[in-house]
C-alpha cells in the first residue's frame, strides 16, 4: 500500500479498494480517461497558486521561443524553495490555443531543462506536474528536434543531484509525458491516467479507426491503478469525492500533504544515492521471457518457444 | 547448341508506375525490385549490393543479423542474448492478441526486434545493436530495453564502444506503458557509457520515429543517417491529421535532418562500415588493461618542482657567492 493511500485522511478506504481491488470494468476505465480530461480539472497553475503562493514564473528556452504549453518557475511554499515545472492546458477556447492544448514543443522542454539546471545549481527540488495528450506533432517541432529534446530532457532528469518528484495529475501519453516523469518518485492521482499513447492514437493505429477510442482504452488499461500494480507509480493519492474538478483546494491539499511527506524521505538521502535509486528505477522496469539455455542454433533461429520447449521462465514486471 | 530458356514475369510490368508527385514510400514493390527505378535485381544481387539499388542508390531495408554480417564484412560474431523473449504483460488484444503477433514474427527469422552482437568493425572490437524493421515494425518493448541496457553494461565491462543502427516505428503499444518507460530506460543505459567515457555511434536507418528517435537514438555521439531514412518523432501522417499541413515530400528525411542540424551526416550503406571504422579508430584506447601511466601536466608539473626543489640551494648558494663576489669591488660588472 502507499505511502498516500495509508495516510491520505478519509478518501483511503476507496482508494485502497481501488488499489487492491478487482481490475477495472471498461467503463470505469472509459470514466477515468474523461476525468481526466475535465475542463474544470486543476491544472498546474491552479495547483501552484495553492501550494506555493511565492513562484515566479521564468520563461523562454533562450535559443529559440518561449513555450506557453510548459509552465516553470521557482517557487515557495511546500516543500520549502522548489522549482516546479508542468504541462498547462487551457480552459476556453482562446487559451487552449494559446496552450497549444497542452501538447509541447522543443522549446517547451528546453525551457524545463533550463529551469532544471537552474534547480540544480540553487539546490531546489524539482517538482513536475503531468498533464499533456503528447508532444506536438507538428513540422516546425521536427525541425527543431521534437525527439532530442525530450531524450534530453529525460537525460537532464536522470543527472539531477536534487530531490525530483513528478505527479501525474491528469493525463499522461506519450513521450511527451515521460520527458518530464522520470524522477525519483512518480505519484499519480486517482483519476489521472499514464499510457504509452492516447486511446485515440492508439485506436487510430492498432484498429485503424479512432473511433475504436474505448476498446483501446480497455487495451491500455492506462489508470492509476493499474501503473501503480505495474510499478510505474510509487503512489497514488486520493482525490476529492468525484474527481479533483470538483474540489481544488481539498486536491491540492491532498497533493501537498503527499509532497512533504515525499520530499522530506527523499532529503534524508545523499545526492549520489538519489541519483543511483532513480537510474535503478527505471533500468528494472519491463517484463520479458528468458529462454531456458537450450540448443542455441535453434534459440538463434528463434524457432524455441514456450510450447515446444519447455516452460519459460516468466519475469515478472519491475517492481520499482 | 541448347536453347537457353528465359522465364519473365508479366507482374513488373502489369504494375502500375508509380506517378511522379506520390511519395515513393508508399508505393508496392517486393523486396527486390527497387521502388523508385524499378530496377529488379537477383537475390544474391541484392544480398551483394548491401541491398542498395545499383542503379539509383535507393536504400531497402535490411534484415538485423544481415545488418550485422555487413558491419563485420563477413567476420565471426557472437550474439547476445538471444533467449530474451517478449512477455504479454497486459494481456493486450487488439485486432489479434499480442503473443499471436509475437509468435508470427517470430517466424519471419528475427526473434525480436533487436538483435546485440559482438564483432570486430575492421579490426576494431565493439558491441553493436541492430534493430529489425521487419519485426512488429521494429517497436521497442521490454526486451529492446533490456537488451539495450546489456549491450551497454557489456561495453562497460569490457572498455568497448557502442554501435546501434535503429529502425523502429516507436514504442510498442501492446506493451502499453511498460513500453513507454523503455524510453528512460534506454537514457539509463546510455548514462552508464557517459559514466564510462565510452564513444557511441548510432545509425539512424529507414525508418527511425517515435520514441525511439524520443530517446537513444537521437543520443548518440556520433550520429549517422542512411539516405533517404524517415526520422521524425510523429510521422507525416500523424502531423498532417492533426495540424492539417500539407508537408514536403522531403520532410523528415536523413537529408533534411542534416539540413536541420539534427544530425551529423547521411552516409551511404556502402560507405557505412568504413565510416564507423574511421570513428572507432579515431576514438580507439586500449581496453582490458589499465592504460599505462601517462604523462600528463600534473606529473610534469611535480617533476618540474622537484628538480627546482633539488637544485634550489645549490641555485641560491651561487647567486649568494655572486653577490659575494661583488661587494669588494665593481670589477665583475664588465665581465
Amino acid at each position: 500500500m502507499s505511502v498516500a493511500a495509508r495516510r491520505g485522511g478519509r478518501f483511503v478506504r476507496r482508494l485502497a479498494h481501488r488499489l487492491t481491488g478487482q481490475p477495472e470494468t471498461s467503463a470505469a476505465i472509459w470514466e477515468t480517461i474523461q476525468l481526466a480530461r475535465h475542463q474544470d480539472r486543476p491544472y498546474p497553475l491552479d495547483y501552484i497558486a495553492r501550494l506555493w503562493p511565492e513562484f515566479e514564473e521564468l520563461h523562454g528556452d533562450r535559443l529559440f521561443g518561449d513555450d506557453p504549453a510548459i509552465v516553470a518557475g521557482i517557487g515557495r511554499g511546500v516543500g520549502g524553495p522548489v522549482a516546479v515545472i508542468g504541462h498547462q492546458k487551457g480552459r476556453d477556447t482562446a487559451e487552449r490555443t494559446y496552450r497549444n492544448f497542452g501538447m509541447p514543443g522543443p522549446e517547451g522542454y528546453r525551457k524545463a531543462m533550463r529551469v532544471m539546471a537552474l534547480a540544480d545549481k540553487l539546490d531546489l527540488p524539482v517538482i513536475t506536474l503531468i498533464d499533456t495528450p503528447g508532444a506536438f506533432p507538428g513540422s516546425g517541432a521536427e525541425e527543431r528536434g521534437q525527439g532530442g529534446a525530450i531524450a534530453r530532457s529525460m537525460q537532464a532528469m536522470l543527472r539531477l543531484r536534487v530531490p525530483e518528484i513528478a505527479v501525474v495529475i491528469g493525463e499522461g501519453s506519450s513521450g511527451g509525458a515521460l520527458a518530464l516523469c522520470v524522477a525519483d518518485r512518480v505519484i499519480m492521482l486517482e483519476n489521472s491516467t499514464y499510457s504509452v499513447i492516447s486511446p485515440e492514437g492508439g485506436a487510430a493505429i492498432l484498429w485503424r479507426d479512432a473511433a475504436k477510442a474505448r476498446e483501446a482504452a480497455m487495451a491500455f488499461q492506462p489508470t492509476a491503478a493499474n501503473c501503480y500494480r505495474w510499478g510505474i507509480a510509487d503512489a497514488v493519492v486520493p482525490e476529492p469525492p468525484g474527481g479533483a474538478h470538483r474540489d481544488h483546494d481539498e486536491a491540492a491539499r491532498l497533493l501537498g500533504g503527499y509532497l512533504t511527506r515525499a520530499l522530506r524521505d527523499l532529503r534524508a538521502q545523499s545526492p549520489g544515492e538519489r541519483r543511483r535509486q532513480r537510474r535503478d528505477r527505471y533500468r528494472r522496469i519491463g517484463a520479458y521471457r528468458e529462454l531456458p539455455a537450450g540448443d542455441p542454433a535453434a534459440i538463434a533461429a528463434g524457432r524455441l518457444d514456450a510450447t515446444t520447449n519447455g516452460t519459460p521462465s516468466p519475469t515478472a514486471p519491475g517492481s520499482g | 547448341m541448347t536453347k537457353r530458356q528465359i522465364t519473365v514475369s508479366v507482374d513488373r510490368l502489369r504494375r502500375k508506375r508509380p506517378s511522379e508527385d506520390g511519395p515513393p514510400r508508399r508505393l508496392p514493390a517486393d523486396e527486390r525490385s527497387c521502388p523508385r527505378c524499378q530496377s529488379h535485381y537477383r537475390a544474391e544481387e541484392m544480398r551483394r549490393n548491401m541491398r542498395v539499388c545499383a542503379t539509383c542508390g535507393h536504400h531497402f531495408a535490411v534484415s538485423a543479423r544481415e545488418r550485422v554480417d555487413q558491419l563485420a564484412e563477413g567476420g565471426p560474431w557472437v550474439e547476445l542474448w538471444p533467449e530474451l523473449r517478449a512477455s504479454d504483460p497486459l494481456q493486450f488484444v487488439d485486432l489479434q492478441p499480442y503473443p499471436d503477433r509475437v509468435e508470427k514474427a517470430e517466424t519471419g527469422g528475427s526473434a525480436e526486434a533487436i538483435v546485440c552482437g559482438e564483432l570486430e568493425v575492421r579490426g576494431h572490437r565493439c558491441v553493436a545493436a541492430v534493430m529489425d524493421f521487419s519485426f512488429l515494425g521494429g517497436s521497442m518493448g521490454a526486451v529492446v530495453g533490456e537488451k539495450l541496457v546489456r549491450a551497454c553494461d557489456r561495453c562497460v565491462d569490457k572498455g568497448l564502444p557502442l554501435v546501434i543502427v535503429t529502425a523502429s516505428g516507436g514504442a510498442r503499444m501492446q506493451e502499453g506503458v511498460l513500453a513507454l518507460m523503455q524510453m528512460a530506460k534506454t537514457v539509463v543505459a546510455f548514462e552508464a557509457m557517459q559514466d564510462a567515457e565510452l564513444p557511441t555511434v548510432v545509425v539512424l536507418a529507414h525508418p527511425t520515429t517515435g520514441g525511439v528517435w524520443a530517446s537513444f537514438a537521437s543520443l548518440g555521439d556520433v550520429t549517422y543517417a542512411e539516405p533517404g531514412a524517415l526520422i521524425a518523432f510523429s510521422g507525416p501522417r500523424v502531423i498532417e491529421q492533426t495540424t492539417r499541413e500539407t508537408l514536403p515530400d522531403d520532410f523528415g528525411r536523413a537529408e533534411t535532418q542534416l539540413a536541420k542540424g539534427q544530425i551529423d551526416s547521411v552516409v551511404d550503406r556502402r560507405d557505412l562500415t568504413g565510416r564507423i571504422a574511421k570513428v572507432l579508430a579515431i576514438l580507439d584506447r586500449p581496453t582490458g588493461v589499465d592504460p599505462p601511466p601517462a604523462v600528463t601536466w600534473a606529473t610534469m608539473r611535480a617533476e618540474r618542482a622537484a628538480e627546482v626543489a633539488k637544485n634550489l640551494p645549490d641555485l641560491s648558494r651561487r647567486l649568494v657567492a655572486r653577490a659575494k663576489s661583488r661587494l669588494p669591488g665593481d670589477e665583475e660588472d664588465g665581465a
